[in-house]
């Protein structure tokens, strides 16, 4: 299968080729089916009765059950609409944090020429490996010890690194996307009397738009998904996001909790979905040049 | 903010007349630019020290004492080696951790790989249909990582659920997976193998790459389809495959949302799933053993340290980088 597949074009045979590419489509559509069916039982499940859930093994159900949603919405004490939001808010202020921060850090990396920047580059590229679950205790007994956890605003301990662009991978993407920028640019500027601030504002920062929107997306659908971080800082069922109040459900899984837990399940994967559908080629693009340039 | 656009005094008059000044790399510094890049740098430089590197050290202190969050740090002891000791000498579900995570990551990292590849292989050349094959395949990897689809997973290969359904076609009988000491974490890797999309991407990207000179070259010596793949593909891939490799290994150590979902935070069934990091959680937030877990996440941390070192030490010897070619 391997070796049929990653031919040089082949001119002659269009006999073979052609049934090479029909068997090539078979295989792929036989994938696309393998990639599909979980996304697609999970939406036919989450419209089917408790007893169907149970007896009718179709992707399908026979009658449409919609009342799982509402079920879902309304489970817990705290309506599911909170925990949107608690999970809008969180997702978005990282968005925020993530492109002003991580921009500054690449423009200087990128463009600036000061004390140690070698030194500096280098351990930002060391903590792209560094694992978040390493920092989790000292972080959580830090952030404990100046009260910002369960405190006013518990969100804090999740937004701040957020604004401190410690997300060193959109580091690394803006400082890929910058050394792309021609330096005549930053030249023409500073002949007109622009210094760093101003070749920042009207060069740097215009014509990085497409690197700030790939980290936007990314980063708005990494923290949408984010588990582990609220897992540790959040404990109170008010402030729960979603994936946090998700495993209420596990708790409580009792067999009538499927179909309602399904629907939030499909409700809460809603928003990545949408921004694939509309931002695919970009995402796609992302991983690319963040990927394997440089 | 005005301070932004006001041109820069020293720099008037004699950027004209300079000839482009600093070349890049071995430029010295420009009067004043030294402070704007610290400027720029301020705010990755407080979260690195504030968010990263303090919260190494005392975690490193940490490490050498019993600390939990509850005693007062007056109370804090300093136990010496003890947290290490007891890990690799008194501790077997450590051991077991280590074991499921070293399992989950030689088994579902080459596959997830190969399927990454082989898939690539199959879209590689230019037709109307990859764009659409691409964008699905690639879906899993946005959405695999996240509660909802773990819930769907661990639901999938339950006793009603869709993989025994589909079992049952051919008349097997399947029974609960994911209840199964013998089969739980296996659903997990089969759920990481089902997110090949990222990098068979990435694959796509460095298969463009390849000259087509090179397998014209190939053909012309009378190279068959397979010994092009094994001469010319798989040598210009390496790199990719390397930095594949790299990524996917280490994340592959630190799967926790599934083996959490699937165990509901136990690691079970009879720690089947205990994946290191959620050995971590447990032993830091439901034991309290902050101490102890400190220990447990440096050990982690050099662990990885050590595997990227093994990689890139090993790497000389496989990965081909061609010169000048794709620049």
């Amino acid at each position: 299968m391997v070796a049929n597949t990653l031919a040089p074009p082949v001119a002659a045979r269009p006999q073979r080729s052609r049934s090479r590419s029909w068997l090539r489509l078979i295989i792929l559509l036989a994938i696309v089916a393998v990639v599909l069916y979980p996304l697609i039982w999970m939406i036919g499940t989450s419209v089917k009765s408790q007893q169907e859930i149970v007896s009718n093994i179709g992707l399908l159900p026979e009658r449409f059950t919609p009342g799982n949603y509402t079920d879902g919405w309304s489970n817990f004490d705290v309506s599911f609409g909170r925990f949107f939001l608690n999970s809008a808010m969180v997702s978005l202020l990282t968005v925020v944090g993530n492109a002003v921060s991580c921009l500054l850090a690449a423009y200087a990396f990128a463009r600036l020429r000061f004390r140690l920047r070698r030194l500096w580059f280098a351990i930002m590229i060391g903590t792209l490996l560094l694992p978040a679950h390493v920092l989790i205790v000292p972080q959580y007994i830090l952030f404990r010890t100046l009260g910002l956890v369960g405190g006013d605003w518990p969100y804090l301990p999740l937004l701040i690194p957020q604004f401190l662009a410690t997300e060193a991978f959109f580091v690394f993407l803006m400082v890929q996307f910058m050394r792309g920028i021609p330096r005549e640019l930053d030249e023409a500027a500073r002949i007109d009397g622009a210094g760093a601030f101003g070749i920042f504002r009207h060069v740097i920062l215009p014509l990085s738009r497409p690197a700030l929107v790939t980290t936007a997306i990314f980063s708005f659908i990494w923290t949408w998904n984010e588990f582990f971080r609220q897992l540790v800082f959040l404990s109170e069922l008010s402030d729960y996001t979603v994936p946090v109040a998700l495993t209420l459900f596990i708790d409580s899984t009792s067999q009538s909790a499927i179909g309602p837990m399904f629907a939030m399940a499909v409700l809460s994967l809603l928003p990545v979905f949408v921004f694939f559908v509309a931002f695919q080629r970009m995402l796609v693009e992302g991983i690319n040049t963040s990927g394997i340039k440089g | 903010m005005a301070l932004t656009t006001a041109p820069d005094p020293t720099r008037r008059g004699t950027g004209s007349v300079r000839p482009p000044a600093t070349r890049r790399g071995t430029g010295r510094i420009r009067h004043g630019e030294g402070l704007a890049g610290y400027v720029f740098l301020s705010p990755w430089l407080i979260g690195l020290m504030g968010i990263t590197a303090l919260p190494m050290l005392l975690s490193l202190y940490l490490s050498f004492t019993n600390y939990d969050i509850l005693t007062p740090w007056s109370e804090v002891e300093w136990v010496g080696l003890a947290n290490y000791e007891r890990m690799f000498t008194a501790d077997p579900s450590w051991w077991h951790s280590v074991r499921v995570t070293l399992r989950f990551a030689l088994i579902a990292v080459p596959l997830k790989l190969a399927a990454a590849l082989g898939v690539a292989l199959l879209l590689n050349r230019a037709w109307r249909g990859v764009g659409l094959f691409r964008g699905l395949f690639y879906l899993p990897s946005l959405l695999g990582g996240s509660v909802a689809l773990a819930i769907v997973w661990v639901n999938m290969f339950n006793r009603d659920g869709a993989f025994n359904s589909f079992l049952a076609l051919f008349g097997i009988e399947g029974k609960p997976w994911v209840n199964d000491p013998d089969w739980a974490l296996e659903t997990l890797m089969v759920l990481a193998i089902w997110q090949f999309g990222a990098p068979m991407v990435i694959f796509l990207a460095g298969l463009k790459q390849v000259p087509t000179e090179l397998y014209e070259a190939a053909s012309v010596d009378g190279a068959g389809r397979f010994r092009q793949f094994v001469s010319v593909t798989l040598p210009m891939l390496s790199p990719v495959i390397f930095f594949n490799l790299v990524l996917e290994t280490i994340n592959g150590f630190q799967g926790f949302t599934a083996a959490f979902v699937l165990s509901n935070g136990t690691g079970g069934p009879i720690d089947s799933t205990l994946m290191y990091t959620l050995n971590l959680y447990i032993a830091g937030f439901t034991d309290l053993e902050m101490g102890y877990a400190s220990a447990m996440a440096w050990v982690f941390l050099i662990a990885i340290a050590l595997i990227t070192a093994v990689f890139f030490s090993t790497g000389r010897f496989w990965v081909h980088y061609s010169d000048g070619e794709d620049r």
